[in-house]
């Protein structure tokens, strides 16, 4: 009776697991969600006073922008480890999955080792969360001190995910023939979250700040 | 655990060919921004180009690597639209104000101080 009238549900019947997820993963979904709002919510905060101020373009092509697009590669290149590590999992191959996920972590840890390099380059430069370098406020007279506020909170948030996303997987890994498959899925979709936020942080903070004159 | 888990791997889909394919998409189209900005392209014509490339490769992230795609139809209609709508209302509050805040801004040269008396 059950069988005919699961047979009867169709996609939109609903019935017992309408969205053919565990509970964690919806949960995960859910978390997902909140998180893009918040860090859309500090984007947005971000072009507000961009565009109601000036605002100093600080960064040159060469090498700030090169190494921020090296920092993109190695993220991008961890969601395709991350990736990799899930269609393993999926296949029952329990230790390669483990070689993916440490590998994941590796190239989370190899990103904040960039973005703390950077961080520590513009703060010897003289940039703080709220005053510029003094040779930034000469170049752009009554630019907003608020540049440090945006970039060391919304590239320091996103560090955060990246460092927590990094602990998740390593307890992960370390579990990963305790856990099943769909337990590996989930810590793939904050990792990959945490890759495509990174898609708008790079461009807006970024590349519509390259020093022209330069 | 198991007992709690949905259809346990069965409905994972996608090859680690196309995993790769989607991967060097993303890093081209990575490739292709930082070009715009080596070229110095103006500001306007940037933050339009830079915030469609943007979604298209947020859209094959969640489409491939999160597989959005091979979820049931039910679960992205829970997910995206909702999503979608809130940024827009978002955008739509503080946009407008902003540049309203930027219109207030004195242009002209600082006003003299006031005379003691």
């Amino acid at each position: 009776m059950a069988t005919e009238a699961q047979a009867i549900a169709g996609d939109w019947g609903g019935g017992v697991h309408p969205y053919r997820v565990g509970h964690r993963k919806l949960g995960m979904w859910l978390f997902i969600m909140s998180d893009s709002l918040t860090f859309s919510a500090l984007l947005i905060a971000y072009a507000y006073v961009r565009a109601s101020n000036v605002w100093p373009t600080p960064f040159p092509f060469s090498p700030s922008i090169v190494f921020s697009s090296v920092m993109t590669l190695v993220l991008l290149s961890s969601s395709l480890t991350m990736v990799m590590a899930v269609s393993a999992s999926s296949r029952g191959q329990k230790s390669a999955a483990r070689k993916w996920i440490l590998l994941t972590a590796l190239l989370g840890v190899t990103f904040i080792v960039l973005h703390s390099l950077e961080w520590r380059h513009l703060y010897l430069e003289g940039l703080r969360p709220f005053a510029l370098p003094a040779e930034w406020a000469a170049k752009w007279p009554g630019a907003t001190p608020l540049f440090g506020a945006t970039f060391f909170g919304i590239t320091g948030l996103h560090m955060f995910h990246v460092f927590t996303g990094c602990i998740y997987l390593v307890v992960v890994a370390g579990r990963v023939n305790k856990l099943n498959h769909e337990d590996v899925e989930i810590s793939g979709l904050y990792w990959h979250f945490v890759d495509l936020v990174w898609m708008f942080v790079f461009p807006m903070i970024y590349l519509l700040s390259i020093n022209m004159s330069k | 655990m198991s007992s709690h888990t949905i259809d346990e791997g069965a409905h994972f889909a996608g090859s680690n060919r196309l995993f790769i394919s989607v991967w060097a998409w993303l890093l081209a189209l990575t490739g292709f921004e930082v070009f715009l900005g080596y070229k110095q392209v103006p500001v306007i014509y940037m933050l339009v180009i830079l915030m469609g490339v943007s979604i298209i490769k947020a859209a094959l992230i969640v489409a491939y690597f999160m597989h959005l795609r091979f979820e049931r139809l039910n679960l992205v209609l829970t997910i995206v639209p909702a999503l979608v709508i809130c940024i827009c209302l978002m955008l739509l509050v503080f946009f407008p104000d902003s540049f309203r805040a930027k219109a207030l801004r004195s242009t002209g040269p600082p006003p003299a101080p006031a005379e003691s008396r």
